[in-house]
């Protein structure tokens, strides 16, 4: 057990959680990345997936998106936009940002299409707007479906954002690529522990925004929550 | 392109050892996801833990994961392949879960009053109407695996992920657009011969009608978390 044994003693040990290099510091710095990808992410994408599903256009232009997206090689995608842009704030975002809008495209677009027809086209007897279709039938009942794209968008930037230690970002990746570039093993230990621990954090986080904001009437679908 | 020519011998060992360290995993996923997957929708209590269990697996990043296993594999490749079958389990279980559960009822009737006992009729009906969901599964599962092989290459085990770090240490962009380029095509290719065996295994899907298939892309979609390259790194 000399794994746990070794990033638990990294973990508590109280210089770790002092200083530029701190644990503190470090999630800090990760939070950061990983937030103001998400948000760029968010605003490019949802309104996008919920065009398209509404109107029904461009379900193969999704698809390849999301195909690709998948295909993509993380690590190839950062070390390429790196060299590319020579190290500029760019040569993170980019890549982040491009990982974070496949999911979210493709879970936005099919939640929307999902929706029931004869429900949309009830909201359209009723009188209602196109906008007011979209925002009160549509988005409410592709709302878990939305949220799954949202988590999983989450998930892989947390993820991709360790990765982009090793092109020189900051944030909790520093512990392993740091630590194994200078075989300290323990330090790869712990930041190996937090970052676990982060991604359960969110897919926690996600679980609980799903409870709040889903409507009651349709917990029971995408229940890969 | 030149490099690339030049280096082929080199370039095709790193290609075999990718292909290795992706499609093992997803075989291995495979094989355990099916009886898995079954058992679930026989005994349905223990649906909701091994749920809580693959959505856990998904939220790994694979990196972390393989920090963690040098501890006790060493820098083999388990090191990599065990954290990626865990992953494809993670995508694979859901999708056996939905496939089976997403027969519909009325098949099932025909077939129990056919005589066909619970193992035979899962066996001999349920599974094959499963194929498109447990096949949509399998796509993301292969193609998540096979670009997921190159992070491995920060603890030095990731097939053409070499490319990527002994580019960008040389600065030489040909050799990162390469093994670019290289693993998409292998993950186009995984994903359309997935496609081929779908239809060799459903002939009956061709002729039914769009709503149907939609039905399956919706149920797919669910089952594989959505997942769009699955989730971790």
């Amino acid at each position: 057990m000399s794994y746990f044994s070794d990033a638990w003693n990294w973990l508590i040990a109280s210089q770790n959680w002092h200083g530029s290099n701190g644990i503190p510091i470090r999630l800090a710095q990760h939070l950061e990345y990983t937030g103001l990808a998400l948000i760029i992410a968010l605003v490019i994408a949802i309104p996008a997936g919920l065009a398209m599903g509404h109107l029904r256009r461009g379900g193969f232009a999704v698809v390849t998106i999301a195909n690709f997206g998948r295909a993509l090689p993380t690590l190839g995608l950062l070390v390429l936009i790196f060299v590319l842009t020579s190290g500029s704030i760019l040569s993170w975002l980019i890549p982040l940002v491009a990982l974070a809008i496949p999911p979210m495209l493709v879970n936005t677009y099919e939640g929307v299409l999902g929706v029931d027809r004869e429900l949309t086209d009830a909201a359209r007897g009723m009188g209602m707007t196109e906008w007011q279709i979209l925002r009160k039938a549509e988005i409410p009942v592709a709302l878990p479906l939305i949220l799954l794209g949202v988590r999983t968008s989450a998930i892989q930037v947390v993820a991709t954002a360790t990765i982009a230690a090793y092109i020189g970002l900051g944030g909790l990746g520093r512990y392993i690529i740091d630590g194994l570039a200078r075989d300290e093993y323990n330090v790869v230990a712990g930041g190996a522990v937090v970052i676990i621990l982060l991604a359960l954090a969110v897919q926690g986080l996600f679980t609980l925004l799903r409870r709040v904001i889903v409507p009651a009437g349709l917990r029971g679908q995408a229940q890969n929550s | 392109m030149s490099w690339a020519w030049q280096n082929r011998d080199q370039i095709g060992h790193l290609l075999a050892s990718h292909l290795y360290l992706a499609l093992l995993p997803v075989l291995f996923g495979i094989v355990v996801a099916v009886p898995v997957g079954i058992m679930c929708v026989r005994w349905r209590w223990t649906w909701p833990p091994i749920l809580s269990l693959t959505s856990i697996f998904y939220a790994m990043p694979s990196l972390a994961l393989y920090l963690v296993l040098i501890a006790y594999t060493g820098l083999t490749d388990w090191t990599v392949i065990i954290p990626l079958t865990l992953f494809s389990l993670s995508v694979l279980i859901p999708n056996v879960v939905d496939g089976l559960r997403s027969v519909p009822p009325p098949v099932k009737q025909a077939a129990v009053a056919m005589g066909f006992g619970a193992t035979r009729r899962t066996i001999q009906v349920e599974l094959p109407l499963a194929v498109p969901v447990i096949i949509a599964g399998l796509r993301v599962a292969t193609v998540s695996s096979i670009s997921l092989v190159s992070v491995g290459q920060l603890i030095g085990i990731g097939g053409l992920g070499y490319l990527f770090t002994d580019g960008e240490q040389r600065d030489f962009t040909t050799e990162i657009w390469v093994g670019l380029i290289l693993i998409i095509l292998l993950a186009l290719l995984f994903d359309g011969l997935l496609v081929l065996a779908r239809r060799w295994l459903t002939p009956w899907e061709a002729r039914a009608p769009r709503q149907e298939r939609r039905r399956v892309v919706q149920v797919a979609l669910r089952g594989a978390n959505a997942g769009v390259k699955g989730g971790s790194i």
